[in-house]
């Protein structure tokens, strides 16, 4: 393997990962919370949805960069609402959510760019010079991409914040028993918004980075990879750098599978490769995966 | 004067049609002991709940050292001094020991934790206290009594004043409860006012300065501990005199129904929970077994029972090997079984009561033709049942988790007692049941034995044990350690084998 | 009186969410009620649209029963959508390949093969269910993307060149459609296969409460400690029960295969297994409720088309998700109030 070859693998490997990253990142601290987010899916729609929306109405990319993660804000703030607030289930509401998402985002799609497949082609992002960085092949422009350095950067404060900071203590005591936090005088609803909030924030970044990518929208083009997240997560043993590392291995399958196209393997067996990871890690088979104990648990501070 | 330190006035609240606390006042001295007694239901834990701010009232004034307050949530309460200590503990098991006591409160480093000074800080206070446990410690790892210090190292650290601890010697040894009581004399000496929440009416007696005695979600009556006793409390409590001692007669124990032979079980982890057991349970006797949970007891009823795999060993059911049998054939073969967490394990809560008199016995010839079930014969036998039993409301239509606790346990009697059974394991039978109910419970168990059956009871009680049990084994480790007439022991002497000190095993508990 | 207060939750978070997409429709500037109403008048106004609505009604009743019933015993199948797809296949391809045989030899070879293969598909989460308590919710889903990379891969070989469907089942593996035998639907897709879904809730409710087997996998799904104490197969009622859910899944695959083209097709399923989670909330997990909640479902999808002139169609993908939210929040609410009545 010549090392154009390796770092053309390694550039691809780490584009793909982005979205999954952010948004693995973001289901790790919604579920270390307290709540379930199968809703990634959706949220990464509406977060490229929100690029484009933005891009095109500012022409600006850094505008459409706040709309995505605003529109990611609002479909956690929709969750979070339904499963804190209101206590209902939270696996259904995500399910409905992301359904939302696929008929919201058709609906806006036809009657702002009147097409029911893809919008109009909007500003991609600005391409900083990185001294050194820049000239390294391949990989290069991907450290003057604001939106892969951003993304990086999140990452690691989602680690450093969720197990270095007292806002990471009590967001792991509130998933983990949400009684507890309460007789200490934490609001566990506060909490499990923040969790969320956060997931809807790095999710809709996630989507952004899809959108910028292709410089449009098209219908359904998360594709699957908000669930690919969710077990990147479970894989990553809800762990931030866990989850990016699982992220990294899934996107690493996805290049293969894109350079391999025809080859000895066929593709579907790696495209499964993930699921399969992800059941086996269940399983046991590979160091058991204990997620928070009151994942999924509504909390009712009153209960009798 | 001084203001009393806590004074609660009319305090109602209500949850649906259930008026947990229907105007309660109470008046606690600083730095006093107060013990607040009542029978499950009666609205301790609910009346605390609300002093610290966890729920609401619907009516009634709260005042602190004279200043009348509303606590809005367990801030507020901490912010007063408030502390308490939960029956179910509130310890998030995968975090240390210093991170579960400083949270809500913890030392920083700039926007980072600082696990040193976290660690240092209740170092400290578990020095003043001489309440040992180490900082580093993850929770998990820790034994009942050092959780017990955890949580009340953390109401200290948060600066508690008044501490209120419900039911804190449930799940003590009689020693653990002891160190116990001598960490809340300091405490109390140090100027700490407690509030102990208890039913357990010796220890009201042994710590406490004061007693409220609560019945029907109102207060009864407070004494001075000095100028009262157990009699005066146990009628305060239920309403009427009270009936502590059982009547009963001797064991006229026949042929052996259950043998245990060196029998080994593992534990959920796949630890050894029951070690070379040996047992033999014989018709018409009851034999208790005493032991600090945890020691194997849970693992020893399920092995039998056949929800969980017997090791080694060999159990014995009238001469027939259970080893390997389903525990549907076990029941099969006439053991009928009262389960210790019977809301969890006993019933199903959503099931009509009818649906739940079958439980585990819907297999029995006369509740199911073929592949149906037989709903006449269901339908028939439940409102026998219910009459016979007194359950109310006798409608086998209604849902079995609308009833009140002692109805429950009634239908988990009235389905297990009328197993056509030799072999009687009740676990916890009285756990959560009102002094009044235990009564009915003791005298059927008591039945149970006079026709013939072999009866085994576990139980957390010692005072149980030695009113109910002919013979009672001690469970340490997964080992009888000691094994005696009822008559022949008392409380202090099995505390001691309870917790390894005395007999052949050595070496303290973790 | 029971009854009537299951009903009360689902009737609210149909009004509320047609309320919510009266604004949409207002947003882009129609009258939401001439909306309506011509959604109304073009669903159920004519034997075509009420043809329509029962044959994309019967799909969703057999997912909707599938989740159903997995809920009743405690488990969450959001595999009704590989389970479908895999069962379609396989239906398929045992269509073609014995497509010789009469149809009273293929047409129940067909039938068993959707509900094995559904149930097969159904098996491995519910074994790591059972065995080591793996979370089916996780399980299942990623069953569901494993079935979509299968089929792909098993259609290199399957696809009539160049397309991505199958080649024709035989006529014995045909199921009439129903204007055979009532003239009344003709020209509409609805074939005898909505009898069959009909059967199927039947069965489900008959398992349920008449049956020892329904009363152990009731007390399985409520309480399962409960359950294991009173002697009932734990494992083994769950992974029936997901198998069972899983061959319920798998009748999708008679409608669209058997009943109406011919053939399987990439993409057929048009997520009638995600919405069957949707059929069954609003159905509160009781036949006779899932299947007024498929025909709901199904309406609205057809009302789509009917106002998709007017109004983009996505509108009911929107309305479909609203009432999800709505109808669990509305759960909740009302079994707070129930509770605290009862208490």
């Amino acid at each position: 393997m010549t090392p154009d070859l390796l770092l053309s693998a390694l550039a691809q490997t780490l584009r793909i990962s982005v979205p999954y990253g952010l948004a693995a990142v973001g289901g790790a601290l919604s579920e270390r919370g307290g709540v379930i987010n199968i809703a990634l899916e959706g949220i990464l729609l509406m977060g490229a949805l929100g690029y484009v929306l933005g891009a095109h109405f500012t022409g600006s990319a850094w505008a459409g960069l706040v709309t995505a993660a605003l529109a990611g804000l609002l479909v956690a703030l929709v969750h979070a609402f339904v499963t804190v607030t209101c206590r209902a289930d939270q696996i259904t509401s995500s399910l409905g959510l992301n359904l939302a998402a696929l008929g919201l985002s058709r609906f806006v799609l036809k009657e702002v760019f009147g097409s029911s497949s893809n919008s109009s082609r909007v500003a991609g992002l600005p391409q900083w010079d990185i001294p050194l960085l820049s000239a390294i092949p391949f990989v290069g422009p991907l450290f003057g991409n604001p939106l892969f350095l951003l993304a990086a950067a999140l990452c690691i404060a989602a680690w450093f914040v969720l197990f270095r900071t007292p806002f990471g203590l009590r967001l792991r005591a509130t998933g983990e028993h949400p009684e507890a936090a309460a007789t200490l005088g934490l609001s566990v609803a506060k909490l499990r918004y923040a969790g969320v909030l956060l997931s809807g924030g790095f999710a809709g970044l996630g989507g952004a980075w899809l959108a910028a990518d292709q410089r449009s929208f098209t219908d359904g083009m998360s594709g699957g990879r908000g669930y690919i997240a969710l077990a990147a997560m479970i894989v990553g043993k809800w762990n931030p750098l866990g989850a990016v590392a699982a992220c990294l291995l899934f996107g690493f399958c996805e290049t293969l599978q894109i350079r391999l196209q025809g080859g000895a393997l066929p593709n579907e067996f790696l495209q499964m490769l993930p699921y399969v990871v992800t059941m086996v890690v269940l399983a046991g088979a590979i160091g058991r995966a204990h997620p928070p104990a009151a994942v999924g648990v509504p909390y009712e501070a009153e209960a009798k | 004067m001084k203001p009393p330190i806590i004074e609660l006035d009319g305090i109602v609240k209500t949850f649906g049609a259930l008026r947990a606390n229907d105007g309660v006042s109470l008046s606690i001295e600083a730095g006093s002991i107060h013990a607040l007694v009542g029978e499950n239901g009666a609205g301790k834990t609910t009346l605390m709940k609300i002093l610290y701010g966890l729920y609401q009232p619907d009516a009634g004034t709260i005042r602190i050292a004279g200043e009348t307050v509303r606590l809005r949530s367990p801030a507020d309460a901490l912010a007063r001094g408030l502390g308490m200590v939960h029956q179910h503990f509130m310890l998030v098991r995968p975090l240390t020991v210093a991170e579960n006591i400083t949270l809500g409160k913890e030392p920083t480093a700039g926007p980072f934790l600082d696990h040193a000074r976290a660690a240092a800080a209740v170092r400290a206070l578990s020095d003043r206290y001489g309440l040992a446990v180490d900082p580093t410690a993850r929770v998990e790892t820790l034994s009942v009594g050092q959780e017990q210090r955890v949580e009340i190292l953390k109401a200290l650290y948060h600066g508690a004043n008044l501490l209120i601890l419900d039911e804190p010697t449930a799940v003590l040894t009689p020693q653990e409860t002891e160190e116990l009581f001598a960490v809340l004399r300091e405490l109390k000496a140090a100027g700490t006012t407690i509030v102990l929440i208890t039913h357990k009416l010796r220890e009201v007696l042994d710590l406490s300065d004061r007693v409220t005695v609560m019945r029907g979600g109102k207060t009864v009556g407070t004494r001075e501990t000095a100028a009262t006793s157990i009699p005066e409390l146990a009628e305060l409590m239920v309403g009427r005199p009270v009936l502590l001692t059982l009547e009963k007669k001797p064991a006229t124990p026949g042929a052996a129904v259950l043998e245990l032979d060196a029998l080994a079980a593992s534990d959920d982890r796949g630890l050894p929970a029951v070690r070379e057991l040996s047992l033999t349970v014989r018709a018409g006797e009851i034999v208790g077994v005493a032991g600090v949970e945890g020691n194997g007891q849970a693992e020893l009823v399920e092995a039998v029972l056949g929800l969980r795999r017997i090791a080694t060993g060999e159990a014995r059911l009238g001469g027939v090997r259970l080893n390997g049998l389903t525990p549907r054939a076990i029941a099969a073969l006439g053991v009928a079984h009262v389960p210790a967490d019977r809301l969890k394990r006993g019933l199903v809560l959503d099931f009509p009561l009818a649906d739940d008199l079958v439980f585990g016995r819907h297999h029995e010839p006369a509740f199911h033709k073929g592949p149906l079930v037989d709903r006449a014969g269901v339908r028939a036998f439940a409102e026998a049942r219910l009459a016979e039993f007194d359950v109310r409301p006798p409608d086998p239509t209604a849902r079995a988790g609308n009833l009140s606790g002692g109805n429950q346990q009634k239908l988990v009697v009235a389905r297990e007692f009328t197993r056509d059974a030799r072999l009687l394991i009740a676990a916890h039978p009285t756990r959560g049941v009102d002094l009044g109910a235990i009564e009915f419970i003791h005298r059927e168990i008591m039945r149970q034995r006079d026709a013939g059956r072999a009866v085994l009871v576990v139980s957390s009680e010692l005072s149980e044990l030695l009113a109910l049990s002919d013979r009672i084994v001690v469970l340490y480790e997964g080992r009888i350690v000691h094994e005696t007439a009822a008559t022949a022991t008392d409380e202090r002497t099995l505390g001691e084998y309870m917790t390894g000190r005395a007999a052949s095993v050595t070496g303290p508990r973790a | 009186m029971r009854a009537l207060r299951e009903l009360v939750g689902p009737l609210l978070a149909v009004v509320g969410a047609l309320v919510v997409g009266a604004g949409f429709i207002a947003v882009v500037g129609q009258n939401p009620f001439a909306v309506y109403g011509k959604m109304a008048a073009g669903v159920f106004g004519n034997a075509y649209g009420i043809g329509q609505v029962l044959f994309r009604a019967t799909p969703l009743v057999f997912t909707g029963l599938a989740v159903a019933l997995g809920f009743r015993a405690g488990l969450f199948n959001i595999g009704a959508e590989g389970q479908c797809v895999v069962a379609a296949f396989a239906v398929a391809m045992v269509g073609a390949t014995f497509g010789g045989l009469p149809a009273i030899v293929l047409l129940p070879l067909c039938l068993l093969t959707a509900m094995l293969a559904g149930a097969l598909w159904a098996l491995p989460p519910a074994i790591l269910k059972a065995r080591v308590g793996a979370h089916e919710v996780i399980n299942t889903i990623m069953m569901n993307f494993i079935a979509l990379a299968l089929v792909q891969y098993l259609g290199h070989d399957a696809f009539v060149h160049a397309t991505v469907r199958t080649t024709e089942i035989g006529a014995g593996a045909r199921i009439p459609r129903l204007e055979a035998i009532l003239p009344f639907f003709r020209g509409s897709p609805v074939n005898l296969s909505v009898v069959l879904a009909g059967l199927a809730a039947g069965f489900v409710g008959w398992l349920l409460w008449r049956t020892t087997f329904g009363y152990e996998l009731r007390a399985v799904g409520l309480q399962p400690a409960a359950a294991e104490s009173a002697g009932i197969p734990v494992p083994r009622t769950r992974v029936l029960a997901l198998c069972l859910s899983g061959a319920l899944a798998g009748l999708v695959g008679t409608n669209f295969v058997m009943g109406y083209k011919g053939f399987y097709e990439s993409g057929f399923s048009g997520g009638v297994g995600f919405l069957g989670i949707a059929v069954a909330l609003l159905g509160r997990n009781h036949p006779a409720g899932i299947v007024l909640a498929a025909v709901f479902f199904a309406a609205l999808s057809y009302g789509g088309l009917v106002i998709n002139t007017d109004v983009p169609k996505e509108l009911v993908e929107i309305l479909q998700a609203i009432v999800i939210l709505f109808a669990i929040t509305l759960h909740v609410a009302i079994e707070r109030r129930g509770r605290r009545k009862a208490a």
